[in-house]
């Protein structure tokens, strides 16, 4: 068991012909995960890399029965690209494109409500199952299967966490990049929810970092409904008010968003934080005693 | 993005938001032409990107026009200290020259976004010349917020409870749901991330006016607002930070003495993090990128030696898809390139990661390897002279 994706996950890839997406494509494919189709307007009819080409995720989903679209299309389409997927009827769309203008994604969730889609991202790495399905750009060899869910809205701090997991023997279920971005598709609370409802996940981590309050209603979901054990880490102790830290939605506005305040709010909901980015596998090494 | 006052209002005069008459001025005769052709008081107020000007002594009143160029000539060029600016304080090389008014009531108005609604939202309150976070904690009753559905646009039946909260009737109630329509449209438009007006001021003659003007912008939307893009004052940010946004690289200026140098914004916010944990000060927020290439080391490098404060330098690389061998000769390059004058710790991980400690060893470069993020943080926290 896991989250969202998994051995039956048939992927269909949106800018497959470009550089990034052939790339990772192809590792993705590697890794395990059934990449059945591509998606570049104007190219549909070919083969690239040995996967058939379609001008539209529908035609896309229609051959080949599709489930899940990855996406690695220019920040000014992408908005357009996850709409066409959630109209094809996509379960998951991973959205590896950074810089979505906040108004392109007002729509992008308009949307989003009407289909039910689950969107992944978008300003992420994207989500494995290890052992399963991989869909976005992380590097494959860190991660195994094993007990421990994994949130978090930073790429390379998550691979710097699953290191240390796997270090320590602990393997994960599935791993979910929801992205640097101020509204991502999937948020906190979503991925929380989905691994308390998931008998295979034992535990998990939830890496957040400074900017919006979406640790705090995390941290009030916990408190509710979580009997499983949580560590997390939050980026940006040191990060000054009002500068945004390369993320979009990393800032602290108006005094709101400050790591302390949420480091308050997971510490009181029981979770364990973990003061250093270093002692994350050992504090749910610790957790899981 | 952020913008000065003065093309803030631009913005909200284009959307029939109103606002006092007046014009930017670059020099005391540009400020005199001005004073003198809208005649009577005039307020002549400072431009830089940081609030309290006020109190600063930015903004003054003239009751003519020679009053008025001889505030021009003390604001022009003085270093204006506010609680926003630091206390190095921004050098003012704009004003904004407008006509004084006669105000009867102050008021505030703003809109951001809220995230967890996924939704802007507008507030409003009867506290005008307040921090709105004070009027939020000390007296939420006086702060309307109004989720903007933000396909739709303000509805005329929330611009009714907009003027009713203010406690406004007649013309002036028609003048403030205006108001408040265009400024819900102009924040949308433009694509907006804030757009604050403290005070909202209603006149001794009924007229609703912007008398301040505040706006920012999502960075991600500003290749479809050429206009909003040309606003962009360089002077208003760190000179490093300028040369580094020419590179692409996410840059931030901090007051410590340990350069980092890290692939991915969070991996770059938790290094900064460990570095103050084990005894010492970040210099800077510099993210090169998940891949790390030596185009972007090389740069990175020669903007974190350029800052005078850096004692040490960090490099904090977790290889993802790109190899480690290859993030490595990347390193030894653009360290060869630009002659390292402090120390530098390294510390890498991932895919092939002997063979990339392997290169930095046997680069003859003083670089002290490190394992681990903890390892690092200590080294060089003792390099740069911490506990």
């Amino acid at each position: 068991m896991a989250i969202w994706i998994g051995k039956n996950t048939k992927v269909v890839v949106q800018g497959f012909t470009g550089r990034e997406g052939t790339f990772h494509a192809k590792l993705c494919r590697e890794y395990g995960t059934q990449v059945v189709a591509g998606v570049t307007p104007g190219k549909g009819g070919t083969t690239h890399e040995g996967i058939p080409v379609f001008d539209s995720v529908h035609d896309a989903a229609k051959a080949t029965g599709c489930n899940a679209s990855l996406i690695f299309v220019p920040p000014a389409f992408a908005a357009d690209a996850v709409m066409e997927a959630s109209d094809a009827g996509m379960g998951v769309i991973v959205c590896i494109s950074e810089g979505i203008p906040v108004n392109d994604m007002f729509r992008v969730h308009a949307h989003l409500e009407k289909t039910g889609a689950r969107m992944i991202g978008p300003n992420c790495p994207g989500i494995i199952t290890p052992g399963e399905c991989k869909m976005g750009i992380m590097p494959a060899a860190i991660f195994k299967p094993g007990p421990v869910g994994v949130i978090s809205r930073s790429g390379t701090l998550t691979y710097e966490a699953v290191d240390q997991l796997t270090a320590v023997g602990l393997g994960q279920t599935t791993c979910v990049g929801i992205g640097g971005d101020p509204m991502p598709g999937t948020n906190f609370l979503d991925c929380l929810t989905a691994f308390n409802a998931d008998p295979a996940t034992e535990a998990i981590v939830m890496i957040g970092e400074i900017g919006g309050s979406a640790e705090e209603e995390a941290a009030e979901y916990i408190k509710k409904h979580v009997k499983k054990p949580v560590v997390s880490f939050i980026a940006g102790r040191t990060a000054p008010p009002g500068r945004r830290m390369g993320h979009a939605g990393a800032i602290i506005s108006g005094g709101k968003g400050t790591a302390q305040e949420k480091v308050e709010a997971l510490t009181a909901a029981g979770v364990h934080v973990a003061e250093s980015p270093a002692d994350i596998g050992k504090t749910m090494k610790a957790a899981l005693k | 993005m952020k913008v000065h006052e003065y093309q803030a209002k631009e913005l909200f005069a284009s959307y029939g938001v109103t606002i006092p008459r007046g014009r930017m001025a670059k020099s005391v005769d540009e400020a005199r032409a001005i004073a003198t052709e809208l005649g009577g008081t005039v307020v002549v107020k400072a431009q830089i990107h940081a609030g309290g000007r006020g109190k600063g002594g930015g903004v003054k009143i003239a009751k003519n026009a020679d009053e008025a160029v001889a505030h021009a000539k003390a604001i022009l060029g003085m270093t204006l200290i506010t609680h926003q600016t630091g206390p190095e304080g921004r050098v003012v090389k704009t004003l904004l020259v407008e006509e004084g008014l006669p105000i009867e009531k102050e008021f505030y108005i703003g809109m951001v976004l809220d995230r967890s609604k996924k939704m802007p939202v507008l507030m409003v309150s009867p506290f005008g010349g307040m921090e709105i976070e004070e009027v939020a904690a000390k007296h939420p009753e006086a702060l309307l917020k109004l989720p903007i559905e933000p396909l739709m646009g303000l509805q005329p039946y929330q611009a009714r409870r907009v003027a009713q909260f203010l406690g406004l009737k007649g013309e002036p109630a028609k003048a403030a749901q205006k108001f408040a329509m265009a400024l819900v449209k102009c924040y949308l438009e433009t694509d907006a991330s804030l757009a604050e007006i403290n005070p909202l001021i209603l006149t001794t003659d009924g007229r609703i006016i912007a008398l301040d003007g505040k706006m920012n912008f999502d960075d991600n939307a500003l290749d479809r607002h050429p206009k909003i893009l040309a606003y962009r004052d360089l002077d208003e940010e760190a000179p490093l930070e300028v040369e580094a946004s020419k590179f692409n690289l996410n840059y931030i200026k901090l007051d410590g003495t340990v350069g980092c140098m890290v692939n991915g914004a969070g991996l770059a916010m938790a290094t900064m993090d460990i570095i103050k944990l084990h005894g010492a000060e970040p210099a800077n927020f510099l993210d090169v990128g998940g891949g790390a290439n030596l185009e972007a080391v090389t740069n990175a490098f020669k903007i974190l030696l350029s800052d005078p404060s850096v004692k040490g330098v960090l490099v904090n690389i977790f290889g993802g898809i790109v190899r480690c061998d290859v993030i490595a000769q990347g390193v030894v390059g653009a360290a060869r390139q630009v002659k390292l004058t402090v120390p530098v710790v390294v510390r890498l991980e991932g895919t092939n990661v002997e063979a990339g400690r392997k290169i930095l060893a046997e680069s003859g470069l003083p670089i002290i390897q490190a394992q681990g993020m903890t390892d690092a943080a200590k080294k060089i926290v003792a390099a740069v002279g911490g506990r």
